[in-house]
């Protein structure tokens, strides 16, 4: 068996030796240029003067392009094409790239862009989501309003009712890697990129737009990212696009590196939001209705803000069943960063409304908010039963099916941000008495109410809550806390059309494979898994499989390594490449032995047919031999989706992952510094597919997420300059800020849905983890006084002295 | 100027090195050792660490995006390639990296590595703070522990033993770069040197000055390296007091003061990573004058004397005295930090440092206390505090306040009263005004309930 093996990640050995190369590391041919972008030096206005001079002057320098240099023009959007590469003389943020600049190193690049002299225009910028709503600044002609009965109803009619607003911080990805592009120009006008990208079919799709090339004359290739989270989904479009620009105008290879702080602050981070809430429940904290409004800031350009958005609406009731509900979310458009996509793509956001009003309604009525959270609870999966999943995983063999013609060759068709024009079919029928999610969907799969009991018992849940409240008693400036959250994250594109993928296996005559599919790997492990499904296909070891780069012109028209999708759908369409090789040796092994294919097995590297045994790789040179096709291509597509976004109703996810944290931290109530002491952790991965990767996630997500909601702060100035641009000032978790204790145990019971192998998507839904963390922190807040903290995100030590200073009124 | 040093155990000789090519840069980009990273170029975040050795310190590991050429003169140099063994054999800690899981991405892996070889050969085992100066944003750290922890008991490899070369083209070199880079070998000769140059810039472990040319992309026209002046790098203990020279790294400080100022030292092990530790020093960071250097305020309240020297003229002065305004500090042409010295114990003395991240952060708030209390009230107060004011600054009407008064919380009051007469902080990405005047009392709160023997530090609480 090669799946569910505990391997290394596939490239371990090249990364602790440091030959695992990254676009930085690629060596360079002689004559390469480097290029450095100028930023605005304004959020909002326009440049009245632009002197250039001293930028052209400076050592080293090629090349000085503005927008107005460009023989077409470059954009960068992955959605309303309303990301110019150079901003011409209207300015949208501070930071924003208004000129290129290329020079002989990163250095000389990098110094000759500080050198223009600006001359600028101010106009009343758009920070905050107060001023975008007064100046009705926004994405969209107003806001989305999704719902589900009568929620303001429900609400009044209701026993109790609950309201307040929380403040949810953005993030920075802080991929240690920053955004890296080379373009590398070849004969007849072609372009090859390799770029640090999730998303090599998006930057193909922008560099070919870029140079009014057909994208068959683009070719892009991405081995590895040091890093993505998200971050490299559209951010990385701008050096691609601007390497290939200068590279296509020099005929020189072109390198573009951002350096960390202009890498924090052009690029897009997690959307920061304002949620306000109002909800109704009985006596028992069970929830008749609920509902938000949820304050999007997007920044200012839309990248990927409605998808995310829509995945926040998505999200709002995490693991509770709303009997009503209304969500309004307004996307906000500002003179500030594009909010970009980033692990969770908006879930997490949409998360902490509701876990916020489980926290708050279970201090109102005194109860334990995990028994609140539990009495919320959606119905559990039967004990044994597997619903109805979609019919057999439609594991096409091969690619063919008519995709409609794309009316505007600009649209991009492959990206999270394009428009769906493909009309949402019919959603599968629900069970009948089934409870639904807000926007339609049957909750079929879930498990935490099970889930939630093995884990309080691992936890000690019940005797430490006490414990902590003993202690609690007698500490008078340091205060415990404890919670335990659940994470249910819906898996699958919510642009239903990109949830397919390619894949191209090779068959060597020495027994040797090559492996391709349309995934990137970020670190994640995606190419070990992948490589151990093809493995296990032809009963080989991992090792036997040799993966290569991603790369645009052996697997087109993919789609970005997101969604936590990765390993479900490249998996899917890698086993059918593998498949149809393996087929195809059986059918010609049983021939040549008189036997019948089925009977062909290709199991510890042989091959056993008709009472012989042949080793792998002599059965690949008698097919070889016997002109056999021992090259594939695979594909899939996630069957049963049907979705649409504007109703807000439908299928839109294959399956739901779970997950759930118990933290416990310590507070000290004079300065607001906190510490997590122990977490343990339950997560749902379905049948793994390598238990090492998938609590490798865990634990990084985990970690990420609780840094989210504690001590990352973005900052911005009253000028709308990010102050918070560089490690110095952005504090990403450091080793010790890792729980002292730390559980990690995986929930091992097979997908209901038809996945590969039956194991589930694991990216993202472990993030959401840390929010165990937040409202342990409110706990702890809450045995300093008798009034609800009302905590803000981050926490950092500052808001949560804030939040003592409320709970004690 | 010349240098020689060993690079993965052969050695490098160079001639006119530029004095503020960082060893990051000339690694990858002329020698093609693309291993060590840069992550951001700020020493930060461990990316680029490199283990370098030298006759003072043992091994050690630096950032190598601010560390300067000539710095290594004399030393030796070992990057992620030369963890491996020569024929390729893995080290321990790579190893272990592998089998537990311990790379996700790779990126940030060659500097984890490095570290985790530093702290291997030196048997450290917290690893929290053996690895606070290298920042993961994929495994969430706990497969790297593990890792580290798997590998501690392997045997050192025999190919990590260095045998350090001789330095090459030492000491003042009028002939190369037009005579403006000077790396004098006394302070008498550094002494010398400034007094013709006071326009140079002194480096001494370039944590600061790194990213003037790394982020302000500043030229700089004169510079003196001081880290071969080894009698800046003495550490005079008397019956009462320390001497520390200025060019005495805050690794060596932090071992220094452990036993006897604990405080101290543990502020001190917050205050830099390892890797930044090793490299700054603290006439550094007390010369560069700024308002958010946690050293100053600890020196302060401990009654610390700083002694400044100019050619062969020496003065001495109140620590606190040396700061005068925002970026302006009692210090004249050609004058520089020779040393500070301060009581070797002070059992009342405490430094509470708050920022958003404990280990390797800037302060918000730093303060430090040092109250006599005799017959359950004050005789005698020194209170100072970092990122309260453009300076680091003594709290005198806190001190006023607190003469005298019944040590109690409210003998306190009306200390807590006087904050608001010494200081009117400033709101920054850090913290808000409000909050750090509010910590800043709570801080001194904090104090009383320490000395009450009540708990009131969050990082000794276990679950």
């Amino acid at each position: 068996m090669s799946v569910a093996k505990p391997l290394p990640h596939d490239a371990a050995a090249l990364h602790v030796t440091g030959a695992a190369r990254y676009i930085d590391d690629i060596p360079l041919p002689a004559n390469t240029l480097h290029l450095a972008f100028g930023l605005a030096p304004i959020a909002r206005g326009r440049i009245t003067a632009l002197d250039l001079g001293p930028v052209r002057q400076s050592p080293g320098v090629a090349l000085v392009l503005e927008a107005s240099d460009l023989d077409r023009p470059a954009d960068c959007s992955p959605s309303a094409h309303d990301e110019p590469l150079l901003s011409g003389h209207s300015l949208r943020y501070f930071g924003q790239p208004v000129f290129v600049v290329a020079a002989d190193s990163h250095l000389n690049a990098r110094k000759a862009a500080r050198r223009a002299v600006f001359k600028t225009e101010k106009r009343d910028a758009i920070f905050t989501v107060d001023e975008a709503l007064e100046g009705d600044s926004r994405f969209e002609e107003g806001p989305r309003v999704w719902e589900k009965g009568d929620a303001g109803e429900a609400i009044d009619a209701a026993p109790h009712q609950v309201s307040g607003e929380i403040e949810i911080g953005g993030q920075e990805h802080f991929y240690l890697e920053g955004q890296a592009a080379l373009a590398l120009p070849q004969e007849g006008g072609d372009m090859v990129v390799h770029a640090s990208t999730q998303h090599p079919t998006e930057i193909q799709h922008k560099v070919a737009d870029a140079l009014g090339l057909p994208m068959h004359a683009v070719r892009i290739e991405t081995r590895r990212m040091g890093g993505g989270f998200g971050g490299k989904e559209s951010q990385g479009n701008a050096l691609a696009v601007a390497c290939a620009v200068v590279a296509a105008k020099t005929g020189r290879p072109v390198k573009m590196r951002y350096d960390r702080d202009d890498d924090m602050t052009i690029t897009g981070k997690r959307h920061d939001l304002r949620i306000e809430y109002r909800a109704g429940y009985d006596a028992e904290g069970r929830l008749a209705g609920v509902e938000f409004t949820h304050l999007v800031r997007c920044g200012w350009a839309q990248d990927l803000s409605l998808p995310v958005a829509d995945r926040a609406m998505l999200h709002a009731d995490n693991a509770y069943f709303l009997p009503t509900a209304r969500i309004d979310s307004h996307r906000l458009k500002t003179n500030t960063q594009s909010a970009t996509a980033f692990r969770g793509f908006g879930g997490p956001q949409g998360m902490m409304g509701i876990e916020r009003v489980m926290d708050q309604i279970a201090h109102e009525l005194g109860l334990d908010p995990l028994e609140v959270r539990r009495r919320n609870y959606y119905a559990e999966k039967p004990e044994g039963a597997v619903p109805p999943g979609p019919a057999e995983a439609q594991a096409a063999k091969t690619a063919g099916e008519a995709a409609p013609r794309p009316a505007d060759t600009q649209a991009d068709l492959a990206s999270r941000g394009a428009v769906g024009n493909a009309a949402p079919g019919p959603a599968p029928a629900p069970t009948p008495g089934a409870q639904t999610t807000p926007y339609g969907m049957a909750v079929e799969d879930f498990v935490l109410g099970a889930m939630t009991r093995r884990l309080e018992e691992s936890a000690n849940y019940a005797a430490r809550r006490e414990a902590i409240a003993a202690w609690n008693a007698e500490s008078p400036h340091l205060k415990r806390g404890i919670a335990l959250t659940p994470v249910k994250f819906g898996i699958s594109f919510t642009l239903t059309h990109l949830n397919q993928a390619g894949a191209l296996v090779h068959v060597y005559q020495d027994g040797s494979l090559a492996l391709n599919h349309g995934g990137t790997e970020m670190g994640q492990g995606l190419f070990q898994k992948v490589a151990q499904v093809t493995a296990e296909t032809f009963g080989l070891d991992a090792r036997a499989v040799k993966i290569t780069a991603t790369d645009t012109s052996k697997v087109p028209n993919t789609s970005a390594t997101a969604a936590s999708s990765g390993s479900d759908l490249n998996g899917m369409a890698a086993r059918a490449a593998a498949e149809t090789i393996r087929d195809r040796m059986a059918a010609f092994l049983a021939e040549r032995n008189q036997a019948e294919p089925g009977d062909v097995r290709f199991e510890g590297g042989q091959v056993t047919v008709g009472g012989e045994t042949l080793d792998f790789a002599e059965a690949a040179k008698l097919c070889y031999e016997g002109r056999v096709s021992l090259s594939s291509t695979g594909y899939y597509k996630t069957p049963g989706l049907a979705w649409d976004r504007i109703k807000g109703q439908g299928k839109p996810f294959f399956y739901f992952a779970h997950g759930a944290a118990c933290s416990e931290v310590v507070i000290d109530t004079l300065t607001g510094e906190h510490r997590i002491l122990r977490t343990d952790i339950l997560h749902d991965c379905g049948r793994s597919l390598n238990p090492a990767i998938d609590m490798g996630q865990i634990e990084g997500g985990f970690v990420q997420g609780a840094g989210w909601l504690t001590t990352e702060e973005l900052v911005w100035d009253e000028e709308g300059r990010l102050r918070t641009h560089a490690p110095s000032t952005y504090k990403i978790p450091a080793c010790s800020d890792r729980p002292d204790v730390f559980n990690v145990a995986l929930w091992d019971e097979e997908n209901p849905a038809q996945t590969i192998y039956r194991s589930k998507a694991v990216g993202e839904p472990p993030f959401m983890l840390g929010m165990s963390v937040f409202f342990a922190l409110s706990d702890a807040v809450a045995a300093a006084g008798p009034n609800y903290p009302a905590l803000d995100a981050p926490a950092t030590p500052e808001r949560v002295l804030a939040a003592v200073r409320r709970a004690r009124g | 100027m010349n240098i020689r040093f060993l690079l993965n155990g052969e050695s490098v000789e160079l001639r006119d090195v530029d004095p503020t090519v960082t060893l990051l840069d000339w690694l990858r980009e002329e020698r093609g050792l693309t291993g060590t990273k840069e992550g951001c170029n700020e020493g930060d975040c461990g990316a680029c660490t490199v283990m370098v050795t030298d006759d003072r310190s043992g091994a050690r590991a630096l950032n190598a995006c601010i560390l300067f050429l000539p710095q290594l003169n004399g030393r030796a140099v070992r990057t992620v390639e030369g963890i491996s063994g020569p024929d390729g054999a893995l080290h321990p800690v790579q190893q272990a990296m592998i089998d537990h899981h311990g790379s996700q991405c790779g990126f940030c892996t060659p500097g984890f590595v490095v570290s985790m070889a530093v702290a291997h050969a030196k048997g450290a085992s917290d690893y929290d703070d053996a690895l606070a100066g290298n920042l993961c944003r994929c495994t969430g750290y706990a497969p790297i522990v593990r890792a580290a922890e798997a590998a501690a008991s392997a045997p050192v490899p025999d190919w990590m033993t260095e045998a350090l070369p001789a330095p090459g083209g030492a000491g003042v070199e009028p002939g190369a770069e037009s005579g403006r880079v000077f790396a004098p070998e006394t302070a008498d000769e550094l002494a010398a040197t400034y007094a013709r140059h006071p326009e140079a810039t002194l480096i001494a472990g370039a944590t600061d000055v790194g990213l003037w040319v790394t982020k302000d992309l500043r030229e700089l026209e004169e510079v003196i390296f001081l880290n071969r002046c080894a009698d800046l790098a003495e550490i005079e203990e008397s019956d009462s007091h320390f001497r520390i020279g200025a060019g005495v790294s805050m690794d060596r400080v932090m071992q220094a003061v452990a036993p006897s100022l604990p405080s101290y030292a543990e502020m001190i092990r917050r205050y830099g990573s390892a890797q930044v530790r090793a490299a700054a020093t603290i006439g550094g960071n007390i010369a560069n004058g700024s308002p958010i250097g946690d050293n100053p305020p600890a020196l302060i309240a401990l009654g610390a004397t700083l002694h400044l020297r100019a050619g062969d003229n020496r003065r001495e002065m109140p620590l606190e005295e040396f700061f005068l305004d925002y970026g302006k500090q009692d210090r004249a042409r050609g004058e520089f930090v020779e040393a500070v010295s301060f009581p070797k114990t002070a059992p009342d003395f405490r430094v509470y440092k708050l920022s958003k991240r404990f280990d390797q952060d800037i302060s918000a708030v730093c303060g430090a206390f040092d109250v006599t209390v005799s017959e359950g009230s004050v005789s005698a107060a020194r209170v100072a505090f970092g990122g309260m004011a453009g300076v680091p600054k003594r709290a005198a009407a806190v001190e006023e306040a607190l003469i005298g008064a019944e040590w109690s919380e409210a003998g306190i009051a009306p200390a807590l009263e006087a904050f608001e007469t010494d200081f009117t902080p400033m709101s920054d990405m850090r913290a808000s005004a409000d909050y750090r005047l509010e910590a800043a009392r709570n801080m001194l709160r904090r104090y009383l309930a320490e000395t009450k023997g009540q708990p009131v530090s969050v990082l000794e609480v276990t679950a």
